[in-house]
């Protein structure tokens, strides 16, 4: 009897095969997507027993939005000079680690743009003093790219700036700036943020030496299916390398205000969603933890991501400037992430920025 | 696609099987099957039988209306518990249509015009009567749904006018449909509970569209859901519909409404969109003799709404200016979606939008 491609991936996926690219473009274009989740739903529980979801307590605030790199889908830069860039001091953003601490998060994720007039000692200073006052957050502190920063106004190497942000107290990177990991799509919205290498080659240096990082992308402007898979290779093949990313975290392009915006032919909404989850779960054999955000894709789609193959829900993002920047704008508390997560049919469990959990509710 | 669909089943919950074998045999759902069904956390298992079900019926097409939502009074003598739209008589926020008003709402080139409003107890028939008769000379191009069952039963209450005489008045004044509304859940124990017991029950509710279907008129059905009904009450008030559908035929869409919140806070929040999604599925399984099963985005989302097509919608009401009833109980949605949103809410869920007038009538298929 000939199997329904439905079938053959199923059989596959439970066989502990792994998946390869046809499979993978197959998943972005034609699985039916309530089978798809189910699959992915199967999936997630295979590696994650139960029906717990974690949620992490955190703010992504920003030390500065000049930048140089003038990517086309960023509305939150400006470029030096600007009457409306700004950069704040080391103690400004010791301030903004100790309004979150002082809202009981346990992780800040800091970021913010390229900008060549901060010296080196400027962000080893931000991680020590954060370190040193406030040893309940974890500083998962500053991009692949801005490391790449780091060392080019330094004339230091990447893994030397590495080395001394582990050694000021560093023990975790954030994702962002991968965007999608593909020569042809950095090259048209990110042309001088280097190729996928640019990105990757941190990660991978970085895990070398300890650190534990997320990888993420953001779709729904120029990609196709391809370069989809392209990514997923590329973070595959990294993380047998080393075992470096707690999870992966896809969002849709937000194209306010942004150079971008005009391009934009096909808006990616819930459905897309729902399929990049399932699809990255059942692709990403080696990654724990797949990330449902309430916050990009709002609360009721992230909800029902839940049953997409997610099993975390993201943070609760006490302050937030790069969307807002694109006019979207999404809040929540402990509370309601709690209750989202209960109302969705999990138990919700906040966990730290290393997926240790802290408290089952 | 459809090899896939049909490739063998596969549920997360067993006891689904034998009611996938049942659907896809063409065979009628039981009250015990529709409780299986509300007991299931199989979601994805719910959405690829309803789909499979919407499919036959419409492929990939999936309706909507450009359409004006016109609510002629909010003045009510009802105090129905999960109600934020009804004022008293003089109370603050109290308005009062006139016929000129209600014309100015309706522009020119609007396909249906929705209206639905309070049980005005100083209104006569004739006031009604004048304001469909006035719409249909100035907008003969629009197609008036107007009137609930419970404002049709509050005119016999109110004025003795026999629902057969008021309903066939108004087809002549250029009634086209009726909506949907006033059925709440059919349930004596929540009428009594939530104060809508002076409304048409459920028996009156039936019995007027009834005679509105043998009268050639095309009707709606509803049922509000997520407060303090039991799934049990779901799936009786879904049951009662069916039976009439077989009875009288006329029913087009039923529409699933999700309470919201607002200030009557039967519950501490709006029932979350899994919830919605398998409401949704099971209406559009259990209902086997209605054309149509709607997600209608007001209030379940435009997200939610998306994801509904997946589960067994097709159709999503349409582009609603001005809608009050569900935005002065605080529905989160946009008061309003121009048809590009429409279009791209049912295009990300894979589907074809097909534009649609008050009867179903196919006006432009969106390729």
């Amino acid at each position: 009897m000939e199997l329904s491609p439905l079938d053959e991936l199923r059989a596959k996926v439970e066989g502990g095969k792994r998946l390869e690219r046809p499979d993978g473009r197959w998943l972005l274009t034609e699985a039916p997507l309530l089978e798809l989740g189910a699959l992915a739903q199967d999936a997630r529980f295979r590696r994650i027993p139960g029906r717990r979801v974690t949620f992490v307590i955190d703010s992504n605030p920003n030390y500065t939005n000049v930048c140089i790199t003038d990517c086309q889908f960023c509305a939150f830069y400006r470029k030096p000079g600007d009457p409306e860039a700004w950069t704040l001091t080391v103690e400004q953003v010791l301030e903004k680690i100790e309004f979150a601490a002082g809202k009981g998060a346990t992780t800040v994720l800091l970021q913010g743009g390229h900008n060549p007039a901060l010296p080196l000692d400027y962000y080893l200073d931000i991680v020590r003093e954060s370190r040193r006052r406030f040893p309940q957050v974890t500083p998962h502190f500053f991009t692949a790219s801005e490391i790449q920063t780091m060392a080019q106004v330094s004339g230091l190497s990447m893994p030397e700036v590495l080395k001394r942000l582990r050694e000021a107290g560093q023990d975790t990177l954030p994702g962002g700036g991968a965007e999608v990991l593909s020569e042809r799509v950095r090259r048209r919205i990110e042309p001088k943020k280097g190729g996928p290498r640019a990105w990757l080659d941190v990660h991978r240096e970085a895990h070398r030496q300890g650190f534990k990082s997320t990888a993420t992308m953001m779709y729904g402007h120029v990609e196709q299916p391809d370069d989809i898979v392209d990514h997923w290779e590329a973070i595959r093949e990294l993380q047998d390398e080393h075992r470096g990313f707690t999870a992966f975290v896809p969002w849709s392009f937000k194209p306010g205000n942004t150079l971008l915006e005009k391009w934009i032919r096909a808006y990616k909404g819930p459905s897309t969603y729902l399929r990049m989850l399932a699809a990255s779960r059942l692709y990403l054999d080696n990654f724990d933890h797949i990330q449902a955000s309430w916050f990009s894709e709002g609360k009721r789609a992230g909800q029902v991501a839940l049953s997409w193959g997610a099993d975390d829900f993201g943070g609760t993002l006490f302050e937030e400037n790069v969307h807002a920047a694109a006019d979207y704008v999404n809040k929540t508390t402990v509370d309601e992430i709690i209750t989202l997560i209960r109302d969705a049919g999990y138990t919700p469990v906040q966990r730290t920025t290393e997926y240790e959990i802290l408290r089952e509710y | 696609m459809s090899v896939v669909t049909t490739s063998r089943a596969r549920f997360r919950d067993r006891n689904l099987e034998p009611l996938w074998d049942k659907v896809r045999a063409g065979e009628r759902l039981s009250r015990e099957d529709g409780l299986a069904m509300f007991a299931s956390d199989d979601l994805h298992g719910l959405g690829r039988m309803a789909d499979h079900v919407k499919r036959a019926r419409h492929g990939d097409h999936v309706f909507f209306v450009l359409n004006r939502y016109v609510n002629p009074t909010n003045v009510c003598v009802l105090s129905c518990a999960f109600c934020d739209f009804a004022r008293k008589p003089g109370e603050a926020g109290a308005f009062e249509n006139s016929i000129e008003d209600v014309l100015e709402m309706i522009k020119p080139g609007t396909r249906e015009a929705h209206i639905v409003g309070g049980h005005h107890p100083d209104w006569p028939f004739e006031y009604f009567e004048r304001m469909i008769a006035a719409i249909h000379a100035a907008r003969p191009e629009t197609q008036i749904k107007a009137f609930t069952a419970a404002e049709v039963d509050y005119w016999w209450r109110r004025w003795k006018i026999e629902p057969r005489e008021a309903l066939t008045r108004l087809k002549e004044a250029g009634l086209h449909s009726m909506p949907g509304g006033g059925a709440e859940i059919f349930s004596k124990r929540l009428a009594k509970q939530l104060k809508y017991a002076g409304k048409a029950d459920a028996d009156r509710w039936l019995e007027i569209h009834g005679i509105a279907h043998g009268l050639g008129i095309h009707t709606n059905a509803t049922m509000l859901y997520g407060h303090v009904e039991t799934l049990e009450e779901r799936v009786d008030h879904l049951l009662r519909l069916r039976e009439q559908q077989d009875r009288s035929g006329g029913f087009l869409t039923f529409i699933p409404l999700a309470y919201q919140v607002g200030t009557t806070r039967l519950v501490p929040r709006q029932t979350p969109p899994t919830d919605d999604l398998r409401t949704i599925a099971i209406s559009r399984l259990l209902l086997d003799n209605f054309p149509h099963v709607e997600a209608y985005w007001v209030m379940i989302g435009e997200e939610t709404a998306s994801l509904a097509l997946h589960f067994g919608a097709s159709d999503v009401n349409g582009t609603l200016e001005d809608e009050k009833i569900a935005h002065m109980a605080q529905a989160e949605s946009p008061a309003g979606l121009a048809r590009e949103q429409i279009l791209r809410m049912i295009r990300d869920a894979g589907k074809v939008p097909v534009e649609r007038d008050a009867l179903y009538n196919v006006v432009k298929v969106w390729s």
